[in-house]
């Protein structure tokens, strides 16, 4: 068979891992594909490059993916997500003076009592005039919904109580450091490299905020998906393949190796390892501590894009004024996802697949059995840790909770 | 037309200003610098923003975009979204660019056209200078090769270049990495 070649655009993240094992792996050459990847420092370059054909896909982040469909900011062109690239995985990471006032540094701890104690810091920073500044690595990012959604689940007014601003990724230690920023929600293993150098806390991981909640995702041009659609369900079974060997134990050390390549991430083996091990450093020097749902790559199903998902996002976009709510959004903004090419890619396989496409967000609370078109499949616990639900057909009675 | 240059390359931004400057537009201002570009480029309020693709920082840079009240609301690319050929030229030479939203695309169109140009130039440019370089360090390692050679063999020149020619072409490699990897052996290998 000859070979297609297929670039993906990525940033230099431990969530950028299936792209980047199904290359080093071999599982994309076993499909015919000719795997090239693309390394980028900001999100508006991997996604220029997909808009304007230097990338085929991108490893990107879900809400820039439905922020583009929907032309926030730059003319608006189709995306469709057919594949997730992980769960969760991020952490927030604070000044280590700012998390001694917070939490029991260099251990996890119960994120609506931190929030509420950061609530009480917030607010007399805010009085005497100098509002404490939080990093996100994006305007359109996970991080900055779900911080957001946190604070404001802890009394604090995201858009009046403090200031939320952008800072890439790589930067996250560099801008605790100058003392540019209070807080930043980043993914790995940025917050690793903050806690190491000891300009930073991790006080709280994502998946204490949403469980489950999607992260990254495998983004593509519609009109691209679509012209070949063999090729798209060829390189999703290769990144299928690229997760299960994510989740092998024995291939940890190995996979962190790879990571940290030059080419990759350009970072020490042994922080990258951190995220991959689930094994958690919150603070310099403490001892590692585990955190099994740190991040999913692979099981459980987290692959499949689910379009709850999808319009969760677009919820929290409205919520956070980046979005005005009407039905025509919300509806392309789910249709980004699109489980209908998961299956079709991966049933070959004889993987489990679930049934529907839609789940109420947050509504299970121990791990349950689901409905599936084949195979067994268990989904564990979906919580938000204000133990609110989000039923996608209920954009309305949802906001009530809220002021959009 | 006010126009901010944001490249962390010093060199690169000198020859777009210049370039912008040869064709009559004097209202520009080059950022290479990141510390306080915010409030600075606020200040400036461009009506055009000129940005190298890769820029590290341009995520900080769209979200302030986006934000400011100050500035027009730039948004990214570009003229004209029916001027696929003109964006894909640009995303190729390696510029971004944020518009002021309602800007005639007239008066974009020549601005982008030339700072793709000058793009190019300079990436031109570099690649000469990194062959030049390297032309450079290869005479330089054929040289002390040849010099080697003549001493250990006593041989002259002549016999000393027609050796690394023959050894280049019995291997399939080039002239310059026999040379080089003569040069090295010699330092590791000393007198032996």
């Amino acid at each position: 068979m000859s070979e297609t070649s297929f670039r993906i655009g990525f940033m230099p993240l431990v969530d950028a891992a299936l792209p980047i094992l199904a290359r080093e792996f071999g599982f994309a050459e076993a499909e015919g594909i000719a795997l090239e990847l693309v390394r980028d420092l900001s999100w508006a370059t991997v996604n220029d490059r997909l808009l304007y054909g230097h990338s085929d896909a991108a490893h990107l982040l879900a809400p820039l993916a439905i922020a583009t469909t929907l032309g926030l900011g730059r003319p608006a062109t189709a995306l469709s997500v057919p594949f997730v690239l992980g769960l969760n995985g991020n952490a927030i990471t604070v000044r280590p003076d700012l998390a001694a006032q917070v939490t029991r540094v260099g251990a996890p701890g119960d994120v609506t009592a931190i929030g509420t104690r950061l609530a009480g810091v917030a607010r007399a920073a805010r009085d005497a005039g100098k509002k404490l500044r939080f990093g996100v690595v994006h305007r359109y990012s996970s991080h900055n919904y779900m911080l957001r959604y946190w604070l404001i689940g802890c009394g604090i007014d995201p858009d009046c109580d403090v200031d939320i601003v952008t800072v890439a990724p790589p930067f996250a230690a560099d801008s605790l450091a100058a003392g540019e920023i209070d807080g930043i929600c980043v993914g790995e293993p940025w917050n690793s490299v903050a806690v190491d150098r000891g300009v930073g806390v991790i006080v709280a991981v994502t998946s204490q905020i949403w469980l489950r909640g999607v992260e990254k995702v495998l983004a593509m041009r519609t009109a691209r998906m679509e012209e070949d659609p063999d090729l798209t369900a060829r390189l999703l079974r290769a990144l299928y393949r690229a997760g299960v060997a994510f989740v092998d134990p024995e291939r940890r050390e190995e996979i962190a190796a790879i990571l940290a390549r030059p080419e990759y991430l350009d970072g020490s083996a042994t922080l990258i390892g951190h995220a991959i091990s689930d094994r958690i450093v919150f603070a310099q020097g403490a001892e590692p501590i585990d955190v099994p749902d740190f991040m999913f790559q692979h099981r459980e199903a987290a692959n499949f894009p689910w379009v709850s998902q999808a319009a969760w996002l677009y919820a929290q976009m409205c919520v956070a004024g980046h979005a005005t709510p009407n039905e025509t959004d919300y509806l392309a903004a789910q249709r980004v996802f699109r489980p209908d090419v998961y299956r079709a890619a991966l049933r070959p396989l004889g993987v489990p697949l679930p049934g529907a496409s839609s789940k109420l967000e947050g509504g299970i609370a121990e791990s349950l059995g689901v409905g599936t078109t084949q195979g067994r499949l268990i989904l564990g616990a979906d919580r938000f840790f204000d133990a609110r639900s989000f039923d996608p057909a209920d954009l309305t009675g949802y906001f009530g909770g809220f002021k959009p | 037309m006010r126009i901010a240059i944001v490249d962390e390359s010093a060199a690169r931004a000198a020859v777009i200003e210049e370039g912008l400057r040869d064709a009559g537009l004097s209202d520009v201002t080059t950022f290479v610098d990141r510390q306080g570009i915010a409030a600075r480029l606020e200040m400036l309020s461009p009506d055009v923003v000129l940005i190298n693709l890769a820029n590290p920082h341009r995520d900080e840079l769209e979200e302030l975009f986006a934000l400011s009240k100050a500035m027009g609301r730039p948004v990214a690319m570009f003229v004209d979204q029916s001027d696929v050929a003109g964006i894909e030229a640009a995303i190729d030479a390696g510029v971004s660019a944020y518009v002021v939203d309602g800007l005639k695309k007239e008066r974009i169109r020549p601005i982008l056209e030339l700072a793709i140009r000058r793009f190019r130039a300079y990436s031109r440019l570099r690649t000469e200078l990194d062959e030049a370089r390297s032309a450079l360090a290869e005479r330089k390692a054929i040289d002390q090769a040849k010099v080697l050679l003549m001493r250990k063999r006593g041989i002259d020149e002549p016999a000393a270049y027609a050796a690394l020619r023959k050894a280049a072409m019995d291997s399939g490699r080039r002239i310059g990495d026999v040379a080089d990897a003569i040069v090295t052996a010699d330092r590791l290998m000393g007198d032996l």
